[in-house]
C-alpha cells in the first residue's frame, strides 16, 4: 500500500520554501511546489486509514492518503518528481517507519515484509508544461544516481493517467555463496596483477609476492593441509588486501625512501618513526598528561585527576567525492565510533569539520564529477543531518577553498571524547581480550554496502569507481547503540572494544585478536541486511553501526540482555584464541586461516624515491567570478573578505548544532551580535570544574605551492597561536596530524611522484621541527594519499595538505579571550614580528604582485612572545590571531565583531620591519602579509603600562585605539590608507556564502 | 522535602545530562531513566515528582518531530501520566521534548482527554537554526515554571519549532487564559504564529518551550560573557520555580 503526507498547504511547509527557488532557475515558470513524503508498505496486511493516518501524520499539519493521491480535488500539477533509495542502500526512515507500525500494531511484521520511503516533488506552473530538460535539470538537482532514483511525471503524463509504482525494487542481487580458491602458487607476476586488480584489491607487486611467498612455503602448506584448508581462498586474500591497504597499514609512512637533494642522498626508514613518533617520544619525559599514543583508535591523554580526554581525525574524500552526503554522514558517525573504541570506551563530546572544496563558483566542473558547489552543498547537509542528531556538538573547523579541490574534496572529520581515568578499577585508557573471550559484534546488521571501502580509498577515483563502496551512516541507530555501549562499560560487561570500520570485521576482530593471540569467527553466525552475501563479504563489508566487544563468556548473559532492553542487536561471532592464527568459519567449514604475525607483519615494505629540486612554483588562482579589486588598498582590503575561504561561513555553521550537551564556552561565533569569528573553541566538559578544553586547527595548503616544508610549520604554529589566543597554556597541548596528498608514488599515472614524495619528507620535517620546538606532542594521526583524480585522461591532484588539529587545556575556562574588539579607548598592539611575506597568501588571489616569500615560522622567537601574553592574560580585553589576509583582516574582523571601530596607524610598525622597495608595496605587505606568529591584542588603557612591560625586548608594536563610532581607519603617517564602515566590512564579508 | 526529577534518555534525545544537571543545581534529586524502562513500567514515574523531556532527535525525528516516541508514551504511559499531572507532579519539555508533548496532545489540552491542537512544524526557513533568541514571559500565565520571570536570552536549536494552531478558536483560548507561557521578542527566528516560543496547560504544570533553559545555567555559556555581566545563568530560575513548586504544593 502507499501511504502520502503532505502538509495542509504548502505555506506551511519551509522545506519547500527553501527548494523552490533553485527548481526556479531550471524552470522559471513553476510557481508552487509542494513536497509529499511517501511510505510504500508491503507488510502481509492492510493498515486501515486511520491507523495509517495516525502512524505517518501529524493530525493537525497534516493530511493523509492511502492507495490514493493527496492531489485528487486539486488543480492538475504541472510535474512530479519522486526520489527513493536504491536497493541495498540503507534508509534510516523506512526503519523507523517499520518500528512505528510494529509499536502501534503491537507486534512485529514478517521478516519478509517491505517498508520503502520516497519523497515527491509536486509542482505548478499555471498549466503550462516544462520545455524538454527542464524536469531532468530539477531531478538531477534532487537526487545522487549513485544511490538514488527518481522517477518524472509531467503533467501530460499524469492527466493520462501515468502513477508512481506501487512499491520500488528492492531486492538486492545475491553474491555466489561458494569459497572461491585460487592456485596462487602457480601465478607470475601477471596473473598477481590480474589478480589484484579485477578484485580491486589494490595490492602491489611486492605485497602480491609476499603473499605468494607465503602461501607456498612448505610449512605453511603442511599447516593448512593438517587443518583441512587447500589453496588461498577470497576470504584470505580480501582480508589481507582489507589489512594492508594504504588506508589501514600506512604503506608511504611506513615505507623506506631514498630522498635526493642537491646531489645530497640520505635514507628515511619510515616517515612516521622518523617525524612523528619520535618527536612524540622525545617530548614525552615533559609532557606527563600523555597516557596511550599511536596505539589505540584515538590518542588519549590526561584531563584531571578522574578524567581522561581523546581525540581523533579522520578523512572522508572518496566516499565524499562519490556521495557527498552520505560520504560526510559516515565520516561523522565513523570518527565517533573510533572515540567509542577508545580504552574500555569514551563518550564523544565534541566534533570538528575541517572540509576543502573547489571554488563554488567553479564555471564548469570536470566531466563525469559533481561541481563543487553541489559537494559543497551536500557535504554540509551530511553535517547538519549526521551531526546534529547524534547530539555532538560540532565546535570548530574550517572551510577552506582552493581549484585544486575541484575534483576530490577533502572531509576531515575529528572527534573528541571523555572518559574515565578509572573503570571499574582499571586505567580507562586499557582493553583486555583474553583467550576463551567472546567476539561480540553490535549495533547494525552486515550488508553489501561498504565493500572495498579500505581498497577503494587507496585507488585513484575514475570513472570505474565501485558504487558498492559508497555507505550511508544512521545516526540514530549509532546513538542508540553509543548509549548502551557506555551503560555496559560503567557495568563491567565487556572487557575489549574496537570499532568497525575500514575492513568491517576482518579489520576490528584482526586487530582485537593481536591482544589475546587470535581469533575464531564464525560466519554463519553474522547477522545480515538480507540473504545473498558471499562469505568473504560478510568479512570485510564495511556496513555501518558497529562495534566489536571482547566478552568474558560469565557475562555474555548480561551484556545480551541489556542489548535487548536496549533496542540493540548484539551477536556473538566468534571467541578470541592464543592460536597465533586469525581462523574463519563457514558452514561449519574452515574458510580461511592466516597467521596474525604474517597478517600483521608480513607486508613487506615499500622502497621509495623522493626528490627535491627546489620549489615548483604554483600560483594561485584568482577567486572565480570576482572582479580584479580597484579602490587601492580599501579595495583589496574588501576582495580579500569576500574571498570564500576568508569570508564568514555564518549561514553554513549556524545550521550545526555547535552548543548540544551545554559545555561550549567559547562559541563559533562572538561579539556584540554573535557573528564574529572565534580563532577556536573553548570548552567546559566538567560543571563542577571550571578547567577546560581548547580545541583549534591549522591547515594551509596554498604555502605548498612554495615549500611543504614552511606550510607544515605554519600550519602548526597557526593552531598553536590559536590556542594561545584563546587564553590556552602554553605547556598543555597535543596535536593530530592529517596528511592528505596525491599520489606520491612514482608511476606512469603519476611521473612526477618523486617530487610529491620530497613534498611530504619536507612536510614531515616541518611538522617535527614546529612540534619540537613548541612542545606540543603528536598523539594520533592519518593520512590519505591517493587524492588524485582522473578522468578523460586528464589526472587532477589535490594540493599536498596538512591539517594539525590542537586539543588544549585551559587552566580556568572564565579567562578565555574572545577575538571582538570590547571597549572603546582600549590600545590595539601587534604581537610578534612583521616579515612582509606574501607568497601563495591570499593576496595572491586578488591579482597583486606577490613575490615568491612563502611566510616562515622562526618557533623560538614566536614561543617567548606566546609566552609573555600568557603571562599577560590577565591585562587582556581582546586577543585575535592573524591568519589569511593578515593585520587589514584582522583589524576588520576584531570591529565587525565588537561593532566598534578603530583608529590604526602604522608608522612604527613600518619603521621596525624594514622591507625591500618595489613590489609588493611597503603599506601592502604591511596589511596583507602572512607572517605567521601574530596577534592583535586590545587592552585597556589603563593596563597599557602593565601589559608593556612583559614585552620587553620583545616584539609588541602599539598600532592604535579602539574606537566609538564603527568605523576602521588605518593611516600611516599622514598617509590614509583604508577607511571603511563596518557596514562596508559586514557587506563584503557576509556576501559570498549569504545564500547559505 | 527531596523533590525528584525523572530526565528520560535513550532513542535518540540528546540534551539529557545537561538537563539532569539543571535539575540538580536547581536543589533536586535528579536521574536519567532510559525510556524503554519508563514503558516497561509506567508506575516507575510515580517515585518521581517532575518528569522532563529533554532535546534531541527521538527516533532520528523520522516520521516528524517527536511523533514516534509522542505515540509510545500516549500508548504505553497516558494513564500514569494523567495520575501524575492530576496529583499535582510537573512536567517538563524542552525542544524535542516540546514536540513530544504537543504531539501526544498533552499541551495545551484544552478541551482534556489528549487531542492534539497545535504542532510544530518544519521552521518557514526550511533550515536548522543555532542561535540565541530574545525572549519575554507571560507574568498572566498559570505557568508554574515561569512564575516571577520577565526575559531572558536562551538558544534555539531546532528545525521543526514553527508553532501552529489547530483553529483560530484554539489561538483565541489559550491567549485568553495565558497559556502562551513565553515569546520570541525581537526576531521570530522560525515564523511562529504568534511568535510563541512557548506554552502551558490550563493546569500550569506542564511547560513545553522550543528554547533551551539547561543551556544557560552559568554565565560563561552565553555568547556574550566576555563582554557583559551575567549573575548566573538566566535558564536555572525556571529550573528552581519548578522544584519550588513541587515542594510548595506536595
Amino acid at each position: 500500500m502507499r501511504v502520502e503526507v503532505a502538509y495542509k498547504s504548502s505555506s506551511l511547509d519551509g522545506r519547500a520554501r527553501r527548494l523552490l527557488p533553485g527548481m526556479r532557475e531550471a524552470w522559471p515558470e513553476a510557481s508552487s511546489l509542494r513536497i509529499v513524503d511517501v511510505y510504500l508498505l508491503d507488510i502481509g496486511r492492510e493498515l486501515p486509514p486511520d491507523v495509517a493516518a495516525e502512524v505517518f501524520a501529524d493530525p493537525v499539519a497534516q493530511e493523509v492518503s492511502v492507495d490514493g493521491s493527496l492531489l485528487a480535488g486539486d488543480p492538475d500539477p504541472d510535474a512530479l518528481i519522486e526520489v527513493t533509495s536504491r536497493p541495498g542502500v540503507a534508509d534510516p526512515v523506512a526503519a523507523t517507519a517499520r518500528q512505528a507500525i510494529e509499536a502501534r500494531l503491537g507486534a512485529a511484521l514478517p521478516p519478509e515484509s517491505v517498508v520503502q520511503t520516497a519523497v515527491q516533488y509536486v509542482l505548478a506552473a499555471g498549466g503550462r508544461g516544462a520545455e524538454a530538460g527542464r524536469l531532468e535539470r530539477i531531478a538531477s538537482s534532487l537526487h545522487n544516481p549513485l544511490i538514488q532514483q527518481a522517477v518524472v511525471l509531467s503533467g501530460d503524463d499524469w492527466r493520462a493517467g501515468a502513477r508512481f509504482p506501487p512499491l520500488y525494487p528492492h531486492r538486492v542481487a545475491g553474491s555466489m555463496a561458494e569459497v572461491e580458491t585460487f592456485a596462487i602458487d602457480s601465478f607470475d607476476d601477471r596473473a598477481l596483477e590480474e589478480l589484484s586488480r579485477d578484485r580491486l584489491l589494490a595490492l602491489g607487486i611486492e605485497e602480491l609476492r609476499a603473499i605468494k611467498a607465503h602461501f607456498s612455503s612448505e610449512e605453511i602448506r603442511r599447516e593448512r593441509e593438517a587443518a583441512g584448508l587447500g589453496r588461498l581462498t577470497d576470504v584470505e586474500i580480501e582480508m589481507l588486501a582489507q589489512t594492508w591497504s594504504e588506508h589501514c597499514k600506512h604503506k608511504i609512512f611506513s615505507a623506506t625512501i631514498t630522498y635526493r637533494e642537491n646531489g645530497r642522498s640520505e635514507t628515511i626508514r619510515s616517515l612516521f618513526a622518523t617525524y612523528i613518533r619520535r618527536t612524540t617520544e622525545e617530548l614525552a619525559a615533559r609532557k606527563p598528561f600523555l597516557r596511550s599514543v599511536f596505539k589505540d583508535n584515538a590518542g588519549v591523554v590526561e584531563f584531571d585527576a578522574g578524567h581522561l580526554l581523546c581525540f581523533k581525525a579522520e578523512t572522508h574524500n572518496s566516499p565524499s567525492a562519490l556521495d557527498p552526503y552520505g560520504g560526510a554522514i559516515t565520516g561523522i558517525v565513523g570518527v565517533n565510533r573510533d572515540i567509542l573504541g577508545t580504552g574500555k570506551g569514551a563518550k564523544p563530546i565534541f566534533n570538528t569539520d575541517v572540509l576543502c572544496f573547489g571554488f563554488p563558483e567553479t564555471p564548469d566542473a570536470i566531466e563525469g564529477h559533481l561541481h563543487p558547489a553541489r559537494v559543497l552543498a551536500g557535504v554540509h547537509r551530511g553535517i547538519v543531518d549526521g551531526g546534529n542528531q547524534s547530539g555532538i556538538p560540532v565546535v570548530a573547523g574550517a572551510f577552506v577553498f582552493d581549484e585544486s579541490f575541484v575534483g576530490k574534496p577533502l572531509v576531515f572529520c575529528g572527534t573528541g571524547g571523555l572518559l574515565p581515568s578509572e573503570v571499574l578499577g582499571e586505567p580507562g585508557w586499557t582493553k583486555r581480550v583474553e583467550a576463551g573471550d567472546l567476539a561480540v559484534m553490535v549495533g547494525g546488521r552486515i550488508g553489501k554496502d561498504g565493500i572495498h571501502g579500505a581498497t577503494f580509498s587507496s585507488l585513484a577515483l575514475d570513472e570505474a569507481s565501485p558504487t558498492s563502496a559508497v555507505q550511508i551512516g544512521d545516526p540514530i541507530v549509532q546513538r542508540r547503540m553509543s548509549d548502551f555501549l557506555l551503560e555496559a562499560r560503567d557495568l563491567g560487561l565487556f572487557k575489549g572494544i574496537n570499532d568497525n570500520g575500514a575492513g568491517g570485521l576482518s579489520s576490528s576482530l584482526g586487530e582485537m585478536a593481536q591482544l589475546s593471540n587470535g581469533v575464531r569467527i564464525e560466519l554463519d553466525r553474522c547477522p545480515l541486511k538480507y540473504a545473498g552475501l558471499a562469505p568473504w563479504e560478510i568479512l570485510v563489508s564495511e556496513s555501518q553501526e558497529r562495534m566489536s566487544l571482547a566478552v568474558a563468556p560469565d557475562r555474555i548473559g548480561e551484556l545480551l540482555a541489556l542489548a535487548s532492553r536496549r533496542d540493540v542487536e548484539a551477536t556473538q561471532v566468534g571467541v578470541f584464541t592464543d592460536s597465533g592464527r586469525i581462523e574463519v568459519l563457514h558452514g561449519g567449514k574452515l574458510v580461511g586461516m592466516i597467521r596474525l604475525s604474517f597478517l600483521h607483519g608480513g607486508l613487506p615494505a615499500m622502497r621509495l624515491d623522493a626528490e627535491w629540486s627546489g620549489p615548483r612554483r604554483v600560483r594561485l588562482q584568482a577567486v572565480p567570478g570576482a572582479a580584479r579589486p580597484s579602490g587601492g588598498l580599501a579595495g583589496t582590503l574588501l576582495a580579500l573578505l569576500a574571498d570564500p575561504s576568508i569570508a564568514s561561513k555564518e549561514p553554513l555553521v549556524r545550521q550545526f548544532d555547535h552548543e548540544v550537551i551545554g559545555q561550549s564556552v567559547v562559541k563559533p561565533f562572538v561579539g556584540e551580535r554573535s557573528d564574529g569569528p572565534s580563532d577556536g573553541a573553548v570548552l567546559r566538559p566538567l560543571p563542577e570544574s571550571v578547567r577546560g578544553v581548547t580545541v583549534t586547527h591549522g591547515i594551509c595548503p596554498g604555502y605548498g605551492a612554495i615549500d611543504t616544508y614552511h606550510m607544515a610549520m605554519c600550519a602548526v604554529d597557526e593552531a598553536y597561536r590559536a590556542h594561545i589566543a584563546l587564553g590556552g597554556d602554553p605547556d598543555w597541548a597535543c596535536a593530530l596530524d592529517n596528511f592528505c596528498w596525491p599520489d606520491p608514488v612514482e608511476s606512469a599515472r603519476t611521473p612526477d611522484g618523486r617530487f610529491k614524495l620530497a613534498q611530504l619528507v619536507r612536510a614531515c620535517r616541518g611538522l617535527r621541527e614546529a612540534c619540537l620546538a613548541y612542545g606540543l606532542p603528536l598523539v594520533s594521526g592519518k593520512d590519505s594519499m591517493k587524492n588524485d583524480t582522473v578522468l578523460a585522461g586528464r589526472t587532477v591532484s589535490i594540493k599536498p595538505t596538512l591539517l594539525v588539529s590542537l586539543m588544549g587545556m585551559i587552566p580556568d575556562v572564565r579567562s578565555a579571550i574572545t577575538s571582538d574588539f570590547k571597549r572603546p579607548g582600549d590600545r590595539v598592539y601587534l604581537l610578534g614580528e612583521t616579515r612582509g611575506e606574501m607568497g601563495a597568501t591570499s593576496f595572491e588571489r586578488t591579482g597583486g604582485a606577490s613575490g615568491d616569500d612563502c611566510p616562515r615560522v622562526r618557533p623560538d622567537e614566536a614561543l617567548a612572545v606566546y609566552r609573555a601574553f600568557h603571562a599577560a592574560r590577565r591585562l587582556v580585553a581582546s586577543c585575535h590571531d592573524l591568519s589569511e589576509g593578515g593585520l587589514a583582516v584582522a583589524l576588520a574582523e576584531s570591529a565587525l565583531a565588537g561593532r566598534l571601530g578603530a583608529e590604526i596607524d602604522l608608522e612604527a610598525l613600518a619603521r621596525a620591519s624594514a622591507f625591500d622597495r618595489g613590489q609588493p608595496s611597503a603599506e601592502e605587505r604591511l596589511l596583507f602579509c602572512e607572517t605567521p606568529s601574530r596577534l592583535l591584542v586590545t587592552v585597556p588603557a589603563s593596563d597599557a603600562g602593565p601589559f608593556e612591560r612583559f614585552f620587553a625586548g620583545l616584539p609588541a608594536a602599539p598600532i592604535g585605539t579602539v574606537v566609538e563610532g564603527a568605523r576602521l581607519s588605518i593611516r600611516r603617517g599622514d598617509a590614509r590608507l583604508i577607511d571603511l564602515s563596518i557596514e562596508e566590512i559586514e557587506a563584503a564579508w557576509k556576501a559570498p556564502l549569504g545564500k547559505g | 522535602m527531596v523533590v525528584r526529577a525523572c530526565v528520560i534518555g535513550g532513542y535518540g534525545i540528546n540534551a539529557d545530562c545537561e538537563l539532569r544537571d539543571a535539575f540538580a543545581m536547581a536543589g533536586s534529586e535528579a536521574a536519567r531513566v532510559h525510556v524503554q524502562d519508563l514503558l516497561d513500567r509506567p508506575s516507575e514515574i510515580d517515585r518521581y515528582h517532575i518528569l522532563a523531556f529533554p532535546g534531541g532527535f527521538s527516533f532520528g525525528d523520522h516520521l516528524g518531530s517527536g511523533r514516534v516516541l509522542a505515540a509510545l508514551f500516549k500508548r504505553h504511559l497516558k494513564e500514569a501520566l494523567d495520575r501524575f499531572v492530576s496529583s499535582g507532579r510537573l512536567v517538563i519539555g524542552v525542544c524535542n521534548g516540546f514536540q513530544v508533548l504537543v504531539k501526544m496532545g498533552i499541551l495545551p489540552n484544552l478541551r482534556g482527554g489528549w487531542t492534539p491542537e497545535v504542532s510544530l512544524i518544519h521552521n518557514d526557513t526550511g533550515l536548522f537554526e543555532d542561535s540565541w533568541v530574545r525572549l519575554s514571559f507571560n507574568r498572566a500565565s498559570p505557568c508554574l515554571w515561569t512564575r516571577g520571570l520577565a526575559e531572558a536570552e536562551l538558544p534555539i536549536r531546532h528545525g521543526e519549532g514553527r508553532f501552529i494552531v489547530g483553529s483560530e478558536e484554539i489561538m483565541r483560548r489559550m491567549e485568553e487564559s495565558g497559556l502562551v507561557a513565553l515569546r520570541y521578542e525581537g526576531r521570530n527566528p522560525n515564523g511562529s504564529l504568534g511568535a510563541v516560543a512557548g506554552i502551558t496547560d490550563p493546569s500550569g504544570r506542564i511547560l513545553g518551550l522550543m528554547p533551551h533553559p539547561e543551556a544557560f545555567l552559568r554565565p560563561e555559556q552565553h555568547p556574550r560573557w566576555a563582554r557583559e555581566r551575567f549573575e548566573e545563568g538566566q535558564g536555572l530560575a525556571l529550573f528552581r520555580n519548578g522544584v519550588e513548586a513541587v515542594r510548595r504544593n506536595l
